[in-house]
This record gives C-alpha cells, sequence and structure tokens, in this order.
C-alpha cells in the first residue's frame, strides 16, 4: 500500500540527501563557469535551470521530434543553400544527369540536378531536407491533437497554444514553398495552382497575381521570391516564434497526466541536468539517425524523374505533399459553382475549397479553446491533463475534425485511391462529397458513445475493482465472478478529475435592474453548456465506494485466500 | 551503354557492362523471334484461314464471325495486325467478362496463334502491321535523342501514365496501365493503335524515330538507380504516407521506449 | 486493503485530504530500484552496452567518409529488388546509423545508469498575487505620470497617428512587385495569346507542322502555335502557358457541332486549349472512346465531342476552343485568337457569356 511519498517540493532538498554528491562533482566554480557566471550569472541560471523537473511520457516527446526536426531542417537546408540557385533563367542543361542533356530548363531546377547527381551526398542530404519537411509537420499536427485531446490548451497555457497555431500555418507555408523551389514538373504544377488560388480571391486576385508574380504566370520572379520565404522570412518567424513557444512551456512548467501523488501545483518526473538532458539530447540524435536513414533508403521527390517545368506538360498523381492534401481533396471534390455579380466572375469552386477552408481551419483552432472556456465557465488553472474519456464532447469534437480533415486527405488522394483500390474516380468523388458532411458526424456520436462507456468502465473499477477471470460457485450453486480491487494508486488516477457541471443561465442583472459585476449567463450559453457536459456518467462519491466495497470485501478475501 | 560510355573507368564498369550485355542480348532475342516467324508467315492463305478459325473460336462471340463487330465489341476491320499483337499478347484479349477495362493478364496463345489471328484481322482491311524490331528499338540513338525522347514522354504520355509510367486513374473506375515491364514493341504498337481508351498516336504526329526514343527513355528511366525504395512512384501522396508510419510511428515507438521505466529489481 | 483504498495510509502535508474527491491522493510511488542499481552484474552490462554503441561510432564515421571517397558517383546497386544508388545509400546508412547509435547511447544512459528516482517540483501561479499587482500598477502610475501622457493626450495620439499613416508608404512601396493588371494590361496579357489567323498548329517538343491527312480518328495530338519556337526564356513560358493546345480527332458523324462552330473544324478535328479553366493545369488526358478529357490535377472532365462543356469535376466554364481550318498545303492554322482567355476564371471578366451546353 501506499508508503509514505517521498516528497522534495525542490531541489536543494534532494541535493542534501545524496552525501556523495559533493565527491563526483566540481568543488566550486572555477574557470569558464567562474568566466561566465561574473558576466551573465551563470549560477543563477544554472541553480534556477539545471534540476527543472520534466515529467515523463511518450506523448510528450511529440513536440521534441518538431523542435529537432526544424534543425535537421536548419543543418541540411544550409548545406543546400551552397549550391541551390533560386533562378528562373532558362538554360540548356550539359550536367551529369544523361536522361536531361540538351533539355531547356531553369537554373533553379539545373542547379538541384546538380545537387542530386554531382554534389556527393547532395541526394542523401536532398533527401533528408525533405523527409525531415514532411515529419516536421506530421509530427507538429500530431503534438497539437496531443495537446488538443489532453486538454492542455486551457488556462494559463492559451496563449502557447496561440503560437502553436501560428506555427503550423507558418510551416505549411514553409513547406509549400520548399516544395517549389526545385522547378520541378510536379512544384511547378502546383505554382500553377496557387496562380489559380490566388486569382480565385474576389476584388483583389488578378492584382495579387501579377503582384505576386510580377505578371502573367510563370514569370520570371518567382522562385527567387519564394526563396527569399523560404530560407528567411519564415524560417526566422518560426524561429522566433518557437523560442517563445519553449519560454512559455518552461515559465508554466510541464503538465503532467494524472497519478499518485501528482497535483494542479506539482511536477513530479525527472530533473532536466543529468536525465532529461540524456534523454531529450539522445532523443534529438534519435531523431536525425532516423531522418538520415529515412534519407538513404527511401526514395522522395525524384525531381529528375519529374522532368523541368513546362506549362505544357503534367503527369498523372500529381499532388502536393501531405500537409497541403486536405486542401487539394476539397478543391477536388468542391462542385463547380461560380457566379456572376454586375458584370464580375467569382470563382467559389476555388475560392471556398481554398481560401476559405484553410482559413476555417486556423481560425477554428485559434478560438477553441477561448469557445470551451466560454462553454463550460471553467475559469481556474489547469496543470493536470485530462484523459480524453473525461471530456467526451472534446474529444468527441476533436475526433470528429480529425474525420473531416481525413475524408479531405483522402479526396486528395482519390486518384491514387482509385488505382491502388480499383476503384471508380467518379465514385469516391461524389462520396466524398456526402462524407465530408457525414462522416465527422457518425465519429463525433461514435466517439463521445466509447468515451462514456470508457467512464462507465472506470466507475465500475472504482466500486469493485478489476475482473480476476476467476468464476466461483456460491455453496448455493451460484457463479459469479471474483473481482480484485484496484491499487490506490488506481483509483485516485480514475477518480481524480473535476466534475462540471454546466453553466446555469442568469440575468446579468439583479432584482432591481442593476447590472451585476461579473455579467449573467445567456440562455444560448447555458444550453451550449448543458449540451457539453450532457451524458457524463458521475463518478462514484467516497460513500457509494465504501459501501460497494464492503458488499464485495467478502469475495476479495477469498480471491486473496486463492492468490496465497 | 551510353550510360557507361562516360564512366567506363569506375570500379562497377565491368560488372555491370556484362549485366548491360546480358540483358541486350536477351531482349533482342525476345524481340527478334515472334518478328521472324510473323513476317516469315504473314500474307499465306494458310494462316489466315487458320487465325480466322482461332478467331471464331475465341473472338467472334464479341466481334463478329467475320470482325464486323457486335453490340458487345467494336468492330476489327481496319485496326491493322499491330491491334491483334498488343491485344492478345499482353493477355487483354479476349476478355475474361465484360467491363469498362480489359485488364493486362496472363497470354495464353502461342506466338503462332497469334500471327495467324493477326494475319486473319489484317486482311478484314488495312491497319498497321506488327513493327519489326529495328522500328521500336533501333539502338542507334544517342543521350540526346533519348532525352527528348523523355520530353515527349512528359508532353504526350505522363498526363495518363505518370512521370515514370506508373499508370494512373481514369474517369469511372478505367485506368492507365503501367509501363513498368511492358515489352517495347507492346508501347509501339498501343501508340499507334490507341488500344480502348488510349488516342492514336500515329507517325504523322510522332515519328517512328520518336516513338522508339520515348520507349528508350522508359528503359533508361527505369534502369536508373534510385536513392532509396521508391515507394511505389507514386508521388507524394505515398511519400507523406510512409512519412507518418516510418517517421512518426517509428519515432513515437522510440519515444514510448524513451519514456518507459526499465526492469524493477521487484 | 479494500477498506482503506479511498484514504491515503499518511497524510501529507503535501496532499491535503479533500472531501470532495472520492478517493485520497496516495502521494508518489515508493521508488523502486532497478535490476541495474542493486545487481551490479547488470549494472556493468548496462555500462558496457553503452560503451559499446558509443565505441562503434567512429568505425561507422570512418567507413562514411571511405564510402564517400571510394563508392563512385550515380552506380546502381541492386539489392532488394531495388537498384539503389549505392553511394547516397553507404553514406545514408553509415552517417545515420552512427548518428543513431549516440542517441540511443545517451538514452540508455539516461535510463539504465543515471539515477531514476522522480523528483517533484511546486508549481506557482501564472497570475501575480494582488500585492505584485497593486506594485506594478504604482510603477506604471508613476511612468504615465512623468511621461505626462495623461495630461498632454494629443501627444500619444499624434504618434499613434503618425506610425500608422506611416503602415502607407510601407504597403506603396511594394506597388512595383509586378505590373498593374488594368483593362489595358489584362488585354495584352491574360486575355491574348499568340495564336492569330495563319499561324500553323506544330507539334509540341517537335515544332513539326500537322497536316489534317496525317491524323486519323482517336488521334491525340499536343500542339503550339509555330511562333511560340521564335520565343526564348521567360516569353516563351508565358505564351506557352497559355497557348498549348490539344487536338483530336473524331468520327464528324458521333460527334455535335454547334452551328456557329461549323467552320472552326477540318472533318472531324477539333483544337482545344489545354490550360484548365479550373486552375490552369495542362490536360491531356483524352479518352478516345467516350471523347473525355480528365484533368490529372483535381478530375474536372470536359466533353471534347460537345464543344468542351464541362461534364464532371469542379471547373466551371467549357475548354475554350481555338477556330481552326487548313492552309493551301493541307497543314493545320489558326482562323485567329481564342475567342474567350484560357485558363482559370478572373475577377474582372464577366464569364457568364462563354459557350454553355445547348449553345449555338
Amino acid at each position: 500500500m501506499a508508503k509514505p511519498a517521498k516528497i522534495t517540493s525542490s531541489s536543494p532538498v534532494l541535493e542534501t540527501r545524496r552525501p556523495d554528491v559533493e565527491a563526483d562533482g566540481l568543488a566550486r566554480f572555477a574557470g569558464v563557469g567562474s568566466f561566465l557566471d561574473d558576466r551573465v550569472g551563470l549560477a543563477k541560471i544554472a541553480r534556477f535551470g539545471l534540476r527543472k523537473v520534466f515529467p515523463d511520457h511518450w506523448s510528450f516527446l511529440l513536440g521534441e521530434i518538431v523542435l529537432y526536426s526544424f534543425i535537421v531542417l536548419l543543418i541540411t537546408g544550409v548545406f543546400l543553400t551552397i549550391w541551390f540557385r533560386p533562378s528562373m533563367m532558362e538554360l540548356e542543361y550539359e550536367g551529369t544527369y544523361q536522361l536531361m542533356r540538351g533539355l531547356p530548363m531553369s537554373e533553379a531546377y539545373a542547379s538541384t540536378l546538380a545537387i542530386s547527381f554531382d554534389v556527393r551526398g547532395g541526394l542523401l542530404v536532398r533527401q533528408i531536407h525533405h523527409w525531415a519537411a514532411i515529419l516536421f509537420i506530421a509530427a507538429m499536427t500530431a503534438h497539437m491533437l496531443r495537446v488538443f485531446f489532453t486538454g492542455a490548451f486551457r488556462k494559463p497555457r492559451e496563449l502557447n497554444w496561440l503560437v502553436g497555431v501560428g506555427l503550423l500555418s507558418l510551416s505549411l507555408i514553409a513547406g509549400f514553398s520548399g516544395y517549389s523551389l526545385p522547378d520541378d514538373l510536379l512544384s511547378g504544377t502546383g505554382l500553377r495552382f496557387v496562380d489559380g488560388l490566388i486569382r480565385s480571391i474576389p476584388i483583389v486576385g488578378t492584382w495579387l497575381e501579377f503582384f505576386i508574380f510580377n505578371g502573367e504566370f510563370p514569370g520570371d520572379a518567382l522562385i527567387a521570391r519564394l526563396y527569399m520565404v523560404h530560407i528567411l522570412l519564415v524560417p526566422g518567424i518560426l524561429l522566433a516564434l518557437i523560442g517563445a513557444h519553449l519560454t512559455m512551456l518552461v515559465y508554466h512548467k510541464h503538465t503532467q497526466f494524472p497519478g499518485p501523488g501528482r497535483t494542479e501545483s506539482n511536477v513530479v518526473g525527472y530533473p532536466l541536468f543529468p536525465v532529461y538532458m540524456a534523454k531529450a539530447g539522445g532523443f534529438f540524435f534519435v531523431v536525425f539517425g532516423v531522418l538520415i536513414l529515412m534519407g538513404a533508403t527511401m526514395q522522395i521527390n525524384p525531381v529528375w524523374a519529374y522532368g523541368p517545368y513546362n506549362p505544357a506538360q503534367v503527369t498523372a498523381g500529381s499532388q502536393p505533399d501531405w500537409y497541403m492534401g486536405w486542401v487539394e481533396g476539397a478543391i477536388r471534390i468542391m462542385p463547380n459553382w461560380e457566379s456572376h455579380i454586375l458584370g464580375t466572375t467569382w470563382s467559389w469552386n476555388v475560392f471556398l475549397p481554398g481560401v476559405g477552408l484553410m482559413g476555417l481551419l486556423f481560425t477554428a483552432l485559434g478560438v477553441y479553446p477561448f469557445v470551451e472556456a466560454w462553454i463550460t465557465g471553467d475559469k481556474s488553472e489547469h496543470h493536470l491533463l485530462d484523459r480524453p474519456r473525461n471530456a467526451p464532447t472534446r474529444t468527441a469534437l476533436g475526433v470528429a475534425g480529425m474525420t473531416c480533415y481525413g475524408m479531405f486527405w483522402l479526396a486528395g488522394g482519390n486518384d491514387i485511391l482509385a488505382t491502388q483500390f480499383h476503384l471508380s474516380l467518379n465514385a469516391i468523388t461524389y462520396f466524398m462529397r456526402v462524407a465530408v458532411f457525414v462522416a465527422p458526424v457518425i465519429a463525433f456520436i461514435v466517439t463521445k458513445r466509447i468515451c462514456l462507456a470508457l467512464q462507465r468502465s472506470d466507475r465500475e473499477r472504482l466500486l469493485h475493482g478489476s475482473e480476476s477471470g476467476i468464476i466461483e460457485r456460491s455453496p448455493e450453486g451460484r457463479y459469479s465472478e471474483a473481482h480484485v480491487p484496484i491499487s490506490h494508486g488506481e483509483a485516485w488516477t480514475l477518480s481524480q478529475h473535476k466534475q462540471y457541471s454546466p453553466v446555469e443561465a442568469t440575468p446579468g442583472v439583479d432584482a432591481n435592474g442593476v447590472p451585476l459585476p461579473g455579467g449573467g449567463v445567456s440562455r444560448r450559453r447555458a444550453l451550449w453548456s448543458r449540451r457539453f457536459f450532457r451524458h457524463d456518467i458521475p463518478k462514484p462519491t467516497r460513500a457509494e465506494i465504501e459501501e460497494a466495497h464492503s458488499h464485495d470485501s467478502h469475495a476479495d478475501d477469498d480471491v486473496k485466500a486463492l492468490e496465497h | 551503354m551510353r550510360f557507361l560510355s562516360s564512366r567506363r573507368r569506375s570500379r562497377a564498369a565491368k560488372p555491370l557492362l556484362l549485366a548491360f550485355a546480358l540483358f541486350v542480348t536477351g531482349a533482342l532475342y525476345a524481340g527478334f523471334a515472334p518478328a521472324t516467324q510473323v513476317s516469315a508467315d504473314a500474307g499465306t492463305s494458310a494462316l489466315v484461314a487458320e487465325g480466322k478459325a482461332l478467331f471464331q473460336v475465341s473472338c467472334s462471340s464479341c466481334h463478329g464471325l467475320n470482325g464486323e463487330g457486335t453490340t458487345q465489341g467494336p468492330s476489327l476491320v481496319g485496326v491493322g495486325a499491330a491491334a491483334v499483337d498488343f491485344q492478345v499478347a499482353t493477355g487483354r484479349m479476349p476478355m475474361a467478362h465484360p467491363g469498362a477495362q480489359a485488364p493486362r493478364k496472363q497470354n495464353t496463345f502461342t506466338e503462332h496463334e497469334i500471327a495467324a489471328m493477326a494475319a486473319f484481322v489484317a486482311a478484314l482491311g488495312p491497319g498497321p502491321a506488327i513493327p519489326e524490331p529495328p522500328v521500336y528499338a533501333p539502338g542507334n540513338l544517342d543521350e540526346r535523342a533519348i532525352a527528348r525522347g523523355g520530353e515527349l514522354f512528359r508532353t504526350n504520355c505522363s498526363a495518363c501514365h505518370n512521370f515514370e509510367g506508373g499508370g494512373g486513374a481514369l474517369p469511372n473506375g478505367k485506368y492507365a496501365p503501367s509501363l513498368r515491364g511492358v515489352e517495347p514493341i507492346h508501347i509501339y504498337e498501343a501508340m499507334r493503335t490507341g488500344p480502348q481508351q488510349m488516342p492514336v498516336f500515329s507517325a504523322g504526329a510522332i515519328p517512328d524515330a520518336e516513338a522508339a526514343a520515348i520507349i528508350a527513355y522508359l528503359e533508361e528511366l527505369h534502369a536508373q538507380p534510385s536513392p532509396g525504395f521508391t515507394l511505389g512512384g507514386l508521388g507524394p501522396v505515398s511519400e507523406g504516407f510512409f512519412g507518418w508510419i516510418i517517421g512518426v510511428g517509428g519515432l513515437c515507438l522510440i519515444a514510448t521506449w524513451i519514456a518507459s521505466r526499465g526492469a524493477r529489481a521487484r | 486493503m479494500s477498506h482503506d483504498m479511498v484514504r491515503a495510509a499518511h497524510h501529507d502535508a503535501a496532499f491535503p485530504v479533500d472531501p470532495d474527491l472520492p478517493v485520497d491522493n496516495p502521494g508518489i510511488e515508493e521508488h523502486v530500484p532497478r535490476y541495474t542499481d542493486v545487481e551490479v552484474a547488470a549494472g556493468n552490462r548496462a555500462y558496457r552496452r553503452v560503451l559499446a554503441l558509443l565505441a562503434l561510432v567512429p568505425v561507422l564515421a570512418i567507413v562514411n567518409v571511405v564510402c564517400y571517397f571510394a563508392i563512385p558517383r550515380n552506380v546502381g546497386f541492386n539489392v532488394l529488388g531495388t537498384n539503389f544508388n549505392a553511394h547516397a545509400l553507404a553514406l545514408g546508412l553509415t552517417g545515420g546509423l552512427a548518428v543513431l547509435l549516440i542517441g540511443i547511447a545517451l538514452v540508455s544512459w539516461g535510463r539504465d545508469i543515471m539515477v531514476d528516482e522522480e523528483i517533484a517540483e511546486e508549481r506557482h501561479p501564472a497570475a501575480s498575487s494582488p500585492e505584485e499587482r497593486a506594485a506594478a500598477l504604482v510603477k506604471v502610475k508613476a511612468g504615465i505620470h512623468e511621461s505626462q501622457a495623461s495630461r498632454r493626450k494629443l501627444i500619444l495620439g499624434a504618434l499613434g497617428g503618425g506610425v500608422g499613416v506611416l503602415a502607407l508608404p510601407a504597403i506603396v512601396l511594394l506597388a512595383d512587385m509586378g505590373p498593374h493588371p488594368t483593362a489595358a494590361t489584362r488585354r495584352e496579357t491574360i486575355e491574348r495569346t499568340i495564336w492569330a489567323e495563319g499561324v500553323r498548329l506544330v507539334n509540341d517538343v517537335t515544332a513539326k507542322p500537322l497536316k489534317a491527312s496525317d491524323l486519323e480518328i482517336g488521334q491525340l495530338v499536343n500542339a503550339q502555335p509555330e511562333n511560340l519556337f521564335y520565343l526564348h526564356g521567360t516569353d516563351y513560358l508565358v505564351e506557352k502557358s497559355k497557348s498549348s493546345l490539344i487536338i483530336v480527332r473524331m468520327d464528324p458523324a458521333s460527334i455535335k457541332i454547334p452551328a456557329s462552330r461549323q467552320d472552326w473544324q477540318v472533318d472531324g478535328i477539333l483544337a482545344y486549349s489545354k490550360i484548365c479553366t479550373h486552375v490552369g493545369c495542362p490536360i491531356s488526358l483524352w479518352e478516345q472512346q467516350t471523347h473525355h478529357l480528365l484533368c490529372p490535377c483535381h478530375q474536372s472532365t470536359f466533353d471534347l465531342a460537345n464543344s468542351g462543356v464541362v461534364v464532371f469535376g469542379p471547373a466551371a466554364r467549357a475548354l475554350p476552343q481555338l477556330p481552326i481550318t487548313t492552309d493551301a498545303d493541307g497543314y493545320l492554322v489558326a482562323r485567329g485568337d481564342f475567342t474567350v482567355p484560357v485558363g482559370p476564371s478572373y475577377f474582372e471578366r464577366d464569364s457568364s457569356k462563354d459557350f454553355k451546353e445547348g449553345d449555338q
């Protein structure tokens, strides 16, 4: 059973417990340490930071994958800039790759071929860079989903969530601009699509198109401009935002999953120095190593097979990288709506799925923490994570959103699905037109039901323990399964969460019509709040658990006797 | 050979040269064997009669007893011997069952039987003949001609067959088949005859030398070493799929190991 | 055992009993040492494992450098059914493995050898205490007072206005990013191609002129205007992205040609813009039996046997058709430019008058 907890409220306590510490390390701050302490106060920083506690959970490492792939992107990106020439000047290829000899192409594409075939290791680094970009945004998405489903975006971390949303949107720009730089057939087709997308923006579309492309598509300026965006503008902002993201992380301290000894006012885990440094530092090398191995064994973006961009050529399976796939899918399944007002054309068929949907996603992500807080009326700070089942409506909303995104995503690969699974392209498109609306609703209902079922099972475990698998026959001949009580630690984990009740509608004024200081709660808000918490299974009370246990105790004793 | 000429001093040159020589020998043999038979026998009335008998057994239920066509299948008057060679030798005809598209399958006819049916269909009306190897594989193309073949491939073919001939989707369940492992003669015949939904690319627009360059480009492209598994050659969709599975999935497994607690003493 | 599950055995000041919660916080689990902590042999094994992993790194690094110089560029290496690029594979496998081993060694060190007792750290609310807020407010007020901004209010307004208005020159400074698409510019750019009366239709890539008699029924030709090949560089690309054509020949008896377009074709040879009216992908995925043309980018489908009207997908406008005829030598030539701009719709032009299903 629970032993007296060894709790160290701050690190110095821990140090005094270890008599051998003195013998291991440094006798005093001297040399470089003293030099730096005299100038920047290193000792103060070290005292504050070295023993900072990080809780251990695999899903907390998703964000680290993002950070490390960003570092890999910077390292490999610098290598690539040594040879890449962001120029749209047309030249005739005379390089190593024979299957392109004598063809006209842009300098950008020719230099990409040179990196691939003339620079030793260039091909490998190009592939590592591209895989790192895929991983960067994929891990970022996974990290965001983890934060969403565990409620880590709640107060006081809403601002950090917003910074994260900004990082996600910028990383899409970073990825897409990089995808476009080699000026191969696929990236040129992508730019052609962007040209159409910009053109579809009402009122200013044509002007933006002419400004961005320096005239008509493809123009002579775009690659150089995208290069600036890809290697300076966006990475610069990304770096600044990542700095802000991590600073806030350190300031708030990491969230933790509920468990024995975990409270809203502590953080339990390993100290930064040395355990976390070894694990996190080691994980950097792991991520880098995995990316190198991916670059070595998995071909990505074979630009030499796509050929140089040529506005009269296209390839079957023209797709963007995965993170733009859902926009591509929306564009593919959109009905061909176009309207004409006062001699102008409004291209809804491109504008709504392209520009509109992206705006919708990022707006929804940005406002969600505030909307949820408004609905729940929850103003307290949260450092313990929600178990997703304990917030069924949020979890169901998240899964519904993922399902909707996933449907758009599948639609973006409808031609590949058609050929790989022998389906009709048109049937997939018609199906997806319905599925993007219906599938999220089904996913919402199913997820919510699953969450509630899990809540019920938690309640059962708390009251009656876990099923032992031992069938007993009573003297009267009745059969029953014995239950084993769960540990105190598990019981705590299953029951520590706060049980919310919906906010009640209250008038904003008192009986005399004087406005109340906090304002009232509108009926609509109360309605949403009721909907949000509807069906939640109440966790058992202290009395219920004690009663259930005294009822079960006889059977429990038998089980224990059997075990011994 | 072109690929090797510039690096003939490299260490791998000798084994590669040997492999290439074997490949060329094999390819030439495969190319010549059926062609000689066709040219030797073509036009003889005995062959036509034999072809007619075979045709009436295997093809006439859809194409009519004399290839005039029925509601089940198109007329074969004027499609030429090349169309028969392509459709039958790649196993597309006879179809196993009516459908949107005849899939490629195992061919059950001998070369002689195909030649006989081709002779019969060719006798119905003038059409493209089965080509001789020098037509589709002249072997004298320089690297610039092949690079130009690539340009022609990307202009005329890749929209349906994808950038490396991996195939692609057409409306309503139809598809452009993969060109990997397809015999050069069949690529040539398909261009000239326009099987099923494929348009015709006749010599008037793409002369034989250019058709041969396209075929040579595809062969060279498929012989190129690739930096890693090609992941199906499907482009960004499969790349994203593997990025998630191997990248995110694999690293999550490692993360689980990092965050797990090691074996305890009790 | 079961009866006291809800209550902590020892009440700790760090975990006060909360009567609202059904179960008391049991406190942090007791630390259980690892095998590597209690068994010397196991500890030594873990130590040796880390050392072995790290010892492999220099070996791999040297192999990597040797491979860099020893393996010739762009040579294939056939294994597992794939023809690998030997240089990239060797470099990546040795380098990647070396980096991965460092990572695994570091993690193993942290996981198996370093002291793994969990510790707890107190959190402090992000918000400041009321006293701190009050103290801060005093300083803010002092600052505002000393700046005289509360008395001389216009300074702030003037400053804000001035800085705000500076956005105007900053934005105007971008006005030369590209030419301005005024009506006159549009007429010279996106509303025009280099097709003109008498311009020959030539094969794309080879620039070979096309004779009507060379085209068979069911044939597709990707074509360009002959004068495109006089252009170079950016001009060539800009014009090519508007003037690209697909020419198809269909049986005139099996297609629908509206009265107004009877003289736009030559015996069933029709020429359409290759640029999709959706977002501008070049389309040439033509089914010769259904006469449908599919865009591989977003699957808009056009019926070339019916003046290029949309039959499926997100495109809203029919594919523009180029009026063609033959010259004295039998070569295909254009009868003029397209009658509507090619490519995606844009705001300034009302495309509602474009050809639609049922127009004559």
